[in-house]
């Protein structure tokens, strides 16, 4: 052992010696001892991350990897003898000093250690012990908790003053494991503004503030959220979420990256949410809505999400590469958004890691292999903004039918929707993943490990597969959807990974709490509105976010939630938020994405100057307001201020969005003209108001951060516009700048140097922390 | 106070740490410890050392000057006369042997092989051929290390230049760019470490996409941000009208004041991050138009660059910029000069392009050398792929064209670590298949890293189950191109 940790902190002896002029902090030595071992040792939460992530690769699932046909993923495989001597064990369970994987793994004899030096891979000692213990407590194994249908786990009887739902009291327990108390909760203003951006994404107007701080009803909060949960734009708000899911975009992508009409289908999205449509039936139609008995035009339309995927329109290329290339897309999406499962790991191989093989990934891949597709349907100039199959709709599709599309003109709109050939297309397994090397061919099916696909209960096609997803009996339907939604409202995940359920993924930091309300969930209609509603009805949400030294000491990353995470809002929120404040936005729902101020030349610089989208033309009037959810997206190259914003570039479904904090950010938030335009109109509308400027200044100060100023604050702010008013009055060509910004309609204001001076104060209030955070 | 700060940190998401201070490699102290996953197989914490390469490097920089579209390096760098006499005959089977076809010639009957109709002439002390078309590069052959065994596994240029840029045909992969950004962090904590260059030439075009610069799974920190030497230098960067650095400086001194207010109010270390950042944004607001005003230059460099380098968004000015950008620590400066794709029309659109980059690409390498630099610094020219050695199209007695050709193509490597004067790689009388010397897109990747202190099988980062390189299984140094 003593060697093993020599050879630890050679690489830092290294780096100091080549990083002279670094200096480098003390090392933490891996030192455990014997009391830091659990008093048992969990196969799924010990030792099963580890040898996934160190032994699975060659010791795993992948038959064709497999080293010593030796493998460690199942207890018969652990079990087992030797190949090249029978008399020794793998793991002999209770004796850890027989088993030759502990014998391997705790060698210093660097030539047959494990994981062999050659991988860079290796073991601590507090995992070797780790080990030790597990084979001395019997190596029992378990199947992953994710593969198995959620257990019912009684809600646990404590934190009873403060719960307020059962999610509270799940949360409890662990926060009394980890010798934490929650929080209280957090003021009214700020609660507001929180339920306000997690449900509807616009913030609470002066009013709504002033309604919610009178009233003193016990329900009070309850009324917000209901109402908040009855307006339109909480379609809007949860669709944000479902359209990185679905990678929608504007445009195909690839080289010349044409105009495709897929908005309908975002309008039917936000439609589904406003409706409540429960969530399985929500799959069933986006997944199989053409192959419903008598499908509706809305059903068809939901399908649209698997042809969001890009298309080329690159003279030149092979038909079927591309054509492979769309189903890979749609079986790895499927795989990631409905499973949190790393199916694409499948294609060209057995997974490493998880119970896929590449059969059961070409069997999946066969259900999506039916549409009736080209790879290349023509290149920029021949080529559509809907390729076939498509519907078409009209207008008196919109009076009638589909009512939610706001589609304001005569023109017949097409979407990219679903529809099989009708001759089966046999699918291949395909050697390397390679387009071109059709190997064994395949039936329909899907990966056994998670539901046997059993064809007396389900279709032999899409909608089988819709109805397998769906089925109460799948492990990880309603585990990964209720996981999803609340990493968007507690910004992390039960499961950490929420893309990944599987033997590489985090284990959940509160387990049975994801199984009760996975099981809720199903139990009650698959009810997403109840699901919102229960999260934010909690206590466990309704926390102040401030967060002690103490806390901050044993959860940094508050994982226990002894206080409601403090983040920042999403590139589109945080737009809504500037334009909602200011009186800007306008408030229409769906339709068309729209072209918003962006710096020149962005679009220009970049493209091959073929097609409709080779030049960005800016939008005016009403369209320069919308919601960030519809700002144009095009995909080779997307507005700069969403990517700034770790916004989805949607090449690829996504399912978690990063949340960083750069220089750039703080760079659009000072610059970006729809900031300083809001400014602009907000300080005007104020200037025109009978009141001081102090009174102005707390007012735009309440709208932008939803609360009232601090007097400290207000003082601040008030000497900053006296500062720049006087400076400004010896700089008037400065202030006739500043004043002229934006296309927005100018309001009359005599004086002129206030107005500028109450600009600079709104800039820096859109610049606070807090004004885009959810506190 | 700002120990106490740090020390939270420490505890928190160490890799969002560091993104989100945007931290330079003069905070690499910090950096030692904060970074999980970038040596692979290092559970232990304490073995984790960020912004510190894994040997000694050879390179501490890059400018990458991509020629998008795909230079023909059969009018280029790779002399091949047979070509010429065997002019109009088809190409044999046994050469292409069942090369697959992109669609645009997969229904020509003939494949006639054509020579090209520029003349080559030898150069430098090794006597390497270059055409005439690249005179300026053949007055500095001796700087530079010619391969002209690339090889890609892409046909068409969205997926070749997302391979070439990224490690992967598909998907939102970290580009180069940003992994040496997230393995090594940046010189200058006023500057991005990864800086995007756009020009376009006069030739037949193919576009470019954010994708080339992208993070992917890493954090945005580590994102390619695009300069220009233009007005507006850096997106966002300048400040509205009527609002002067003056004005930005007073107005940010209110803004820490209330930021701090928040900060003790709820101890959220995320806010003093915030605070930091506004400063980095204000410096960068203060040095970056100064770094690409071109016009202060001397005479004597414009000269070398060429009069094209004043004008905002040619390559030459992108080639000058580099340079200061490069000379200021930006860690990696990666160039896109467009056009290159020539179907048809080789004999009107070469020329034109060559004249665009021959010039300027030279005076690069030759102005990194004056000033000390180029031992430190790695230049990579060429594009994603090759091109036919038979004619797409017509073939006229005046022109002709050539199609995509992933099989062998030419791309020139110079400076930091790599052997001068040098020919590296062969194809054969053809041009057609590479006879010696192959190197693999991920063998062309595992070296640049090598060159820069990276083990290239350590360099990773697990998202998603699964660690990624950006040589994902693949990679080999290429030890006969290093000096």
């Amino acid at each position: 052992m003593k060697i093993q940790q020599v050879g630890k902190l050679f690489p830092i002896l290294v780096a100091v010696v080549i990083g002279t002029t670094f200096y480098v902090w003390n090392p933490i030595p891996a030192l455990t001892n014997a009391n830091d071992l659990p008093e048992i040792v969990s196969y799924n939460f010990h030792i099963r991350p580890i040898l996934s992530d160190r032994c699975f690769k060659c010791h795993g699932p992948d038959a064709k990897q497999r080293k010593a046909n030796l493998r460690l993923d199942t207890p018969d495989g652990a079990y087992a003898a030797l190949r090249d001597n029978p008399k020794v064990h793998v793991i002999v369970p209770g004796k850890a000093e027989q088993s030759e994987m502990f014998l391997r793994i705790s060698t210093t004899d660097t030539a047959i250690v494990m994981p062999p030096t050659s991988s860079n891979l290796k073991l601590t000692s507090f995992e070797i012990d780790l080990i030790q213990k597990w084979i001395k407590q019997g190596a029992v194994y378990q199947p992953h908790w994710a593969f198995i249908p959620p257990k019912d786990y009684a809600v646990p009887v404590t934190g009873k003053n403060w719960a307020e739902n059962e999610i509270d009291h799940f949360i409890y327990v662990k926060l009394e494991e980890k010798k934490l108390k929650p929080n209280d909760e957090a003021d009214k203003e700020r609660l507001l503004k929180r339920v306000h951006l997690d449900i509807t994404g616009i913030p609470p107007t002066i009013a709504e503030q002033d309604a919610f701080l009178q009233d003193d009803s016990p329900n009070a909060y309850e009324k917000v959220v209901d109402a908040l949960l009855a307006n339109p734009h909480y379609g809007e708000k949860m669709a944000i979420h479902w359209l990185d899911v679905a990678r929608y975009a504007d445009s195909h992508g690839y080289q010349d990256d044409g105009l495709r009409t897929m908005w309908p289908w975002r309008d039917w999205v936000i439609h589904a949410f406003n409706k409540n449509y429960p969530y399985d039936k929500f799959v069933m139609w986006q997944l199989a809505g053409d192959l419903m008995p008598d499908p509706t035009k809305e059903m068809l339309l939901a399908t649209g999400f698997n042809r969001n995927h890009k298309i080329t329109q690159e003279g030149g290329v092979i038909d079927e590469e591309y054509r492979i290339e769309y189903v890979t897309d749609r079986t790895n999406t499927f795989g990631k958004s409905f499973l949190a499962l790393t199916f694409e790991c499948a294609k060209c191989h057995d997974h490493k890691y998880d119970p896929i093989s590449q059969k059961e990934y070409f069997s999946t891949f066969a259900f999506f292999n039916q549409v009736a597709e080209k790879g290349y349907q023509g290149d920029i100039f021949s080529g559509t903004a809907a390729d076939p199959p498509r519907l078409k709709i009209s207008s008196d599709d919109v009076e009638k039918l589909l009512t939610f599309i706001n589609k304001k003109d005569s023109t017949d709109v097409n979407v990219m929707v679903m529809r099989d050939s009708s001759r089966l297309r046999p699918t291949y397994i395909l050697a390397r993943g390679a387009y071109d090397a059709p190997a064994e061919r395949v039936d329909f099916n899907l990966p056994s490990a998670i539901l046997a696909f059993d064809t007396t209960v389900f279709s032999k096609n899409r909608f089988g597969l819709a109805q397998w997803v769906v089925n109460k009996k799948n492990p990880l339907t309603a585990r990964v959807f209720v996981n999803r939604m609340w990493q968007e409202f507690f910004g992390r995940g039960l499961v950490k990974t929420s893309g990944d359920f599987g033997m590489q993924g985090e284990l959940p930091s509160h387990p049975e709490l994801l199984e009760w309300l996975a099981l809720d969930f199903m139990n009650n209609g698959w009810n997403i509105k109840r699901l919102v509603k229960q999260l934010v009805m909690s206590s466990t949400y309704r926390q102040s976010s401030e967060v002690s030294k103490k806390k901050l000491s044993i959860d940094p990353e508050n994982i226990y939630l002894s206080r409601a995470p403090r983040v920042r809002l999403s590139a589109e929120l945080t737009r809504d938020q500037v334009l909602a404040s200011s009186g800007l936005l306008v408030k229409e729902i769906g339709g068309p994405s729209v072209k918003p101020y962006q710096p020149k030349g962005i679009w220009e610089a970049s493209t091959s100057g073929r097609g409709l989208l080779s030049r960005y033309i800016q939008d005016h009037g009403d369209k320069l307001y919308r919601r960030g959810m519809y700002t144009f997206i095009k995909r080779t190259v997307p507005p700069p201020s969403l990517l700034m914003f770790d916004g989805s570039s949607r090449d690829q479904c996504e399912v978690k969005r990063l949340r960083t904090n750069t220089p750039l950010q703080a760079l659009v938030m000072m610059n970006d003209p729809m900031v300083v335009e809001a400014s602009r109109v907000l300080a005007e509308r104020l200037m025109n108001e009978n009141s001081s400027a102090e009174e102005k200044i707390a007012k735009a100060f309440r709208l932008i951060l939803c609360r009232k100023a601090q007097t400290k604050e207000l003082g601040i702010l008030t000497d900053y516009f006296e500062k720049e008013s006087k400076f400004l009055s010896t700089n008037i060509s400065s202030a006739e700048k500043l004043i002229a910004t934006g296309e927005y309609l100018h309001e009359t204001v005599e004086d002129k140097i206030s107005l500028a001076a109450l600009i600079e104060v709104v800039i820096t209030i859109y610049n606070m922390e807090e004004t885009i955070a959810k506190t | 106070m700002k120990n106490e700060f740090l020390e939270h940190r420490l505890n928190i998401n160490r890799r969002h740490f560091l993104g989100k201070l945007g931290l330079g490699i003069g905070s690499v102290a910090l950096g030692s410890l904060l970074a999980p996953n970038l040596f692979s197989g290092s559970p232990d914490e304490s073995e984790i050392v960020y912004g510190i390469p894994h040997f000694a490097p050879k390179a501490r920089r890059i400018i990458y000057l991509f020629q998008n579209g795909a230079p023909s390096q059969l009018e280029s760098f790779d002399y091949k006369p047979m070509l010429n006499t065997m002019a109009g005959q088809d190409l044999p089977e046994s050469i292409r042997m069942g090369q697959r076809l992109t669609g645009m010639t997969s229904n020509q009957e003939k494949f006639p092989l054509i020579g090209s109709y520029f003349k080559f002439n030898q150069h430098g002390k090794n006597g390497a051929w270059v055409s005439e078309l690249f005179p300026h590069m053949a007055n500095i052959v001796d700087e530079l290390c010619i391969v002209k065994s690339m090889h890609t596994e892409a046909i068409n240029h969205d997926p070749a230049l997302t391979f070439m840029q990224t490690g992967a045909q598909q998907g939102n992969r970290p580009s180069m760019g940003a992994w040496m950004s997230y393995g090594l962090g940046s010189e200058n904590k006023n500057l991005p470490a990864f800086c995007v260059l756009l020009s376009r030439g006069k030739g037949n075009g193919q576009g470019v996409y954010s994708k080339l610069w992208t993070n992917g799974f890493l954090d945005s920190i580590h994102q390619g941000v695009q300069f220009s030497s233009s007005e507006e230098p850096v997106l966002y960067l300048n400040n509205p009208e009527g609002i002067d650095m003056d004005a930005r400086r007073r107005m940010l001194d209110q803004l820490s004041q209330l930021n701090s207010m928040a900060h003790e109010e709820f101890g959220d270390p995320e806010i003093q991050a915030k605070i930091q950042q506004y400063e980095m944004a204000y410096r960068m607001q203060s040095s970056v138009p100064e770094l690409t005003d071109l016009a202060k230059e001397p005479d004597h460099i414009i000269k070398m660059y060429g009069p094209e380098c004043l004008v905002p968004g040619t390559y030459a000015a992108n080639c000058l910029l580099a340079r200061k950008l490069s000379e200021s620590g930006v860690r990696f400066v990666q160039l896109y000069h467009q056009g290159w794709d020539q179907h048809g029309n080789m004999v009107g659109e070469m020329p034109l392009q060559a004249k665009d980059v021959d010039r300027a690409s030279a005076a690069l390498i030759l102005d990194l050398k004056q000033r000390g630099l180029l031992d430190e610094t790695l230049v990579i020219w060429g594009g994603e792929f090759g091109r036919t050695n038979y004619c797409q199209g017509k073939l006229t007695k005046d022109n002709y064209g050539r199609d995509h050709h992933p099989r062998a193509y030419t791309i020139l490597m110079a400076g930091g670590g790599i052997k001068p004067g040098t020919v590296y790689g062969e194809t054969d009388a053809f041009g057609y298949n590479i006879v010696k010397d192959p190197v693999h897109v991920n063998d062309f990747h595992a070296t640049v890293l090598h060159l820069m202190g990276l083990n290239h099988e350590k360099l990773n980062f697990k998202h998603l189950g699964r660690r990624y390189r950006l040589t994902d299984v693949a990679g080999k140094v290429v030890s006969g191109i290093l000096a």
